[in-house]
């Protein structure tokens, strides 16, 4: 899914083929090269913490999960990323329309703002939020230590997902279908529904996902402005830590693995679904 | 690809080799390898919980006026006292470590980076000092005094996460410990620690953490320790603090390394007289050895006499020591206070 | 042709817009702009404004006595190096695996595919951990072997720059595909029935398509680089002078009342980061639209 954007596009390639060759003898390579350097950087360690989680048995799984305070960490986090996930499949498409068939001054602005929650740092993020929307708030919101906070600071570090994963296909949408529905008498919200929605589902979805998966794993905004009440306003990156400062590798390993697997869960079931659409024609 | 957009890209290539090279000049030593002596003295490495930072670095300047001391420079690594011990087990060299638990320190002997005697002097193994108090805003406007004052309806209390900060413990302690010390039983002190839990508005990850919260507008009472009310108040933030009556005493132990430079243990010898213990204390911290002459302490409640002595003082020993107190209250399953804190949570 | 055509570039011009837009009313497009500006302003404009507001709030003095700082020199260096490591490491292999993953057809292409955006979804302390796990000189299946060689990459330098690397790992393939994807390989086609290698085609057919999707991921890489933090936080020691990044020296001077101090160095680390993507995205708009 999610790099390779499988589109209508892909199903009935117009202008140029993909090569269906094999790979030739130096892409082969490059592959090897390719394929070794992320496993040594990314794959190993994870799975160096997946082995770790599963050294402890079936057991070390289910201790570990059925403790209240991680299973209420968990359940928080990925609730919380999922309701996250909606808002920004919404208004994240909202801002990409926006951005691409309306001009209005400042556009420009607002397509370098963003890209701003990828350039501060997480730490830096929560300071500010903490001083916007804490105890000592200028327009006197106060989301400091509840779970409103918690949703505030997902919602800022997964901004730029399905933007930018709407927006390129947003761009490169043909037009001719709009234009005839237009001709036919068809009002804009119809098109909208109708015709352009379809084509963006995949990229939506896609984006979603990421933001999704995203907001599962935050921590450093979290670290002043949530609390870290058990039960309440914990979540996952924070409990795992607790493991980790108490010495139970095995512990975090067993949630770091939990969080992995939702992860890939989402990132797969996208995949399939985009798969399916682009069957589905 | 033209002349010129060829000529773009090998001189976009080269700006940032140049800038990768010109970075790359700043002192890059192996920091991996400890006490190489220079050509003019040695360096030692330090690695310890953030609260003394800037008290560390004041008594090292003093030490390297004396003769033991001259010529002696310093890495320093500070951060969460856990984080830095599990750091030097995973190999961040260290000749000198200081940390705010003795579990920390325990954590090194175990692994056999500590010698097992490195608590067997007259201090235990005890270099700074501390009790445990009250915060509060300025002028104390919620009238907070005494243990019994946390647990009212509508008070709002900060404290560092006992889950996940060793030295968060050392509060939460004072509180269970204050009730058995007042006559209570253990159901008293479980019925206790439960009504201030439910008080608690935050759990931020480290002592730190939890003054910066406070600081920012949350809670009306931080549970924390008497010389980081102090460090706060020396650099100009808005808190006053109680000493309460009962309280425990805080020892934070310091130990030299098996694989330390010999002026390594020169250093913590040092750390123990009087003139260092001095220095110390105008940080906020409590004197661990007798004869300290106290400077005045800015910040200090009163600074002519900074450190009232409570009604009753509380020890770690008082609970067994850290290990059996580890297993009581803080086990990840069947630690008291764990517990305590899955109920209050679940409750809300 | 018609097709490649219409699938224009982001500023195709205000001609083909207008014909082909159907009619919105006003007052939609107006309400759909003030969601978009409030959202945007009260999530990031304002917030991070504020982190600048704070920085140069006591005046210039304590702004320039910051950044003067040797330890504060040190961690902007630190940060800036192993950012550059990051971007020279993802940059060559994200471009590799970008082309590699459109223009050609592999067993377990999808599973690469799916794994790519791994790294962003996956927690700053699970990175730690997992670097902490494998690196380890005691008894990490790498660490181990490697300090017998005498290379300590946990808390040194080494440890800081695969963290950050890895972190940033999808950004340069995220952005160079869908340039890939659009370009088409009619040019490439051609020069390779003209007889041209592989190496020479890419390097003068397709990169210079894809220029600009690569400098864009290259700089969100670098952004997203000199802004790690819980990683970094694990794996370097946070020796100061040493293996302290700018977002470490942030996280010390403000646990330490320097809040100014912490602010200014942020309001670097934001500044930069903006400013770069800034740069960057008008340069694009401005060329594509030349090119057009």
């Amino acid at each position: 899914m999610t790099v390779v954007q499988l589109d209508a596009k892909d199903a009935a390639p117009p202008g140029g083929r993909v090569l269906r060759t094999n790979l030739t003898k130096g892409a082969g390579i490059g592959l090897g090269v390719v394929v070794l350097w992320f496993s040594v950087l990314v794959l190993l360690p994870l799975a160096a913490v997946v082995a770790v989680a599963v050294n402890g048995g079936w057991d070390g799984f289910v201790t570990t999960l059925t403790n209240p305070q991680t299973a209420s960490a968990i359940k928080l986090t990925v609730l919380t990323s999922l309701a996250v996930a909606v808002l920004n499949v919404l208004v994240g498409t909202l801002i990409a329309w926006v951005l691409v068939r309306e001009r209005f001054p400042g556009s420009r602005v607002l397509e370098v703002v963003i890209d701003v929650p990828f350039a501060l740092p997480t730490i830096v993020a929560g300071l500010v939020l903490l001083a916007l929307y804490g105890p000592q708030s200028p327009i006197g919101v106060n989301v400091a230590n509840t779970r409103a906070a918690v949703f505030l600071a997902f919602a800022f570090v997964t901004l730029p997902f399905v933007v930018r994963s709407v927006q390129p296909v947003l761009e490169q949408l043909d037009r001719e279908a709009e234009q005839a529905a237009h001709s036919l008498g068809a009002s804009p919200g119809t098109t909208f529904r109708r015709i352009v929605l379809p084509a963006l589902i995949p990229a939506i979805a896609a984006g979603g996902a990421l933001s999704f998966a995203r907001g599962v794993s935050e921590y450093g905004s979290l670290v002043l402005l949530s609390g870290n009440l058990a039960m309440r306003t914990e979540v996952t990156s924070v409990r795992m830590l607790t493991y980790v400062e108490n010495g139970n590798l095995a512990s975090a390993s067993v949630v770091a693995t939990v969080l992995l697997g939702v992860a890939l869960f989402v990132l797969v079931a996208i995949d399939l679904l985009q798969r399916w659409l682009v069957r589905r024609g | 690809m033209n002349a010129k957009a060829r000529a773009g890209w090998l001189a976009g290539v080269l700006v940032i080799a140049t800038m990768g090279l010109a970075a790359c000049s700043s002192p890059g030593d192996d920091p991996s390898a400890s006490g190489a002596p220079d050509a003019a003295g040695t360096q030692l490495s330090i690695v310890a919980f953030s609260v003394p930072q800037k008290a560390n670095q004041a008594v090292q300047a003093a030490f390297a006026k004396t003769d033991a001391g001259a010529g002696v420079t310093w890495t320093e690594s500070y951060g969460a006292s856990g984080d830095q011990s599990r750091a030097v087990e995973s190999g961040l060299a260290a000749d000198y470590v200081h940390f705010s638990l003795e579990s920390d320190v325990t954590r090194l002997v175990d692994d056999g980076l500590v010698d097992p005697s490195w608590n067997s002097g007259a201090t235990k193994g005890i270099v700074t000092s501390s009790v445990v108090v009250f915060a509060v805003r300025p002028g104390n406007p919620k009238n907070i005094h005494t243990w019994d004052d946390l647990v009212k309806d509508g008070v709002q209390v900060v404290t560092p996460n006992p889950g996940s900060s060793g030295s968060a413990r050392w509060n939460i302690l004072a509180a269970w410990g204050q009730v058995i010390a007042g006559g209570g039983s253990e159901e008293d002190a479980k019925a206790y620690t439960t009504k201030l839990f439910t008080n608690i508005v935050s759990l931020p990850g480290s002592g730190r953490d939890a003054t910066t919260a406070f600081l920012a507008g949350t809670g009306d009472v931080l549970l924390s320790y008497e010389n980081e009310a102090i460090a706060a108040r020396q650099s100009g933030a808005a808190l006053d603090y109680v000493v309460p009556d009962t309280t425990l005493r805080i020892d934070n132990p310091g130990a030299v390394t098996k694989a330390a430079n010999a002026k390594a243990k020169a250093f913590l010898d040092y750390v123990l007289t009087p003139d260092a213990q001095a220095i110390y204390a105008s940080f906020g911290f409590r004197p661990v050895v007798d004869g300290v002459t106290l400077p005045e302490v800015k910040g200090a409640n009163d600074p002519a006499n900074p450190f009232p002595t409570p009604t009753t003082l509380l020890t770690i020993d008082d609970f067994g020591g850290w290990s059996a107190a580890k297993k009581k209250f803080f086990d990840e399953d069947t630690g008291i206070i764990t517990q305590i804190q899955a109920d209050t949570g679940k409750a809300s | 042709m018609v097709d490649t055509a219409a699938a224009d570039t982001p500023t195709a011009g205000p001609t083909l817009l207008q014909a082909s837009r159907p009619a919105g009313s006003g007052a939609g497009r107006v309400t759909r702009q003030a969601i978009v500006v409030v959202y945007l302003s009260a999530l990031v404009v304002i917030p991070v404004a504020l982190v600048f507001w704070n920085a140069f709030k006591d005046g210039l003095a304590p702004v320039i006595a910051a950044l003067t700082d040797p330890v504060v020199v040190h961690a902007l260096q630190l940060t800036l190096m192993a950012a550059l490591w990051s971007v020279v490491f993802n940059a060559i292999f994200g471009v590799a695996t970008a082309v590699l993953l459109v223009r050609y057809e592999f067993p377990g292409k999808r599973v690469l595919n799916a794994f790519i955006d791994l790294p962003l979804s996956v927690s700053p302390v699970v990175v730690g951990l997992s670097l902490v796990i494998v690196y380890n000189i005691h008894d990490g299946i790498l660490g181990k072997p490697l300090a017998a060689a005498g290379i300590h990459v946990l808390f040194s330098t080494p440890g800081i720059v695969l963290a950050t690397t890895f972190i940033s790992m999808p950004l340069v393939v995220r952005e160079v595909v869908p340039v890939l994807q659009e370009q088409g390989t009619e040019q490439e086609q051609a020069a390779s029935s003209l007889g041209a290698g592989g190496w020479t085609t890419f390097w003068r057919i397709t990169m210079p398509g894809i220029r600009w999707g690569v400098i864009y991921g290259v700089v969100l890489c670098f952004a997203r680089s000199i802004g790690e933090f819980g990683a970094v936080k694990v794996v370097s020691g946070n020796i100061t002078g040493k293996t302290q990044t700018a977002t470490l020296a942030v996280e010390q001077l403000y646990q330490n009342f320097n809040q100014t101090q912490a602010f200014t160095i942020a309001a670097v680390l934001a500044g930069a980061a903006i400013v770069i993507i800034s740069v960057v995205a008008t340069l694009r708009v401005r060329v594509e639209r030349r090119e057009s």
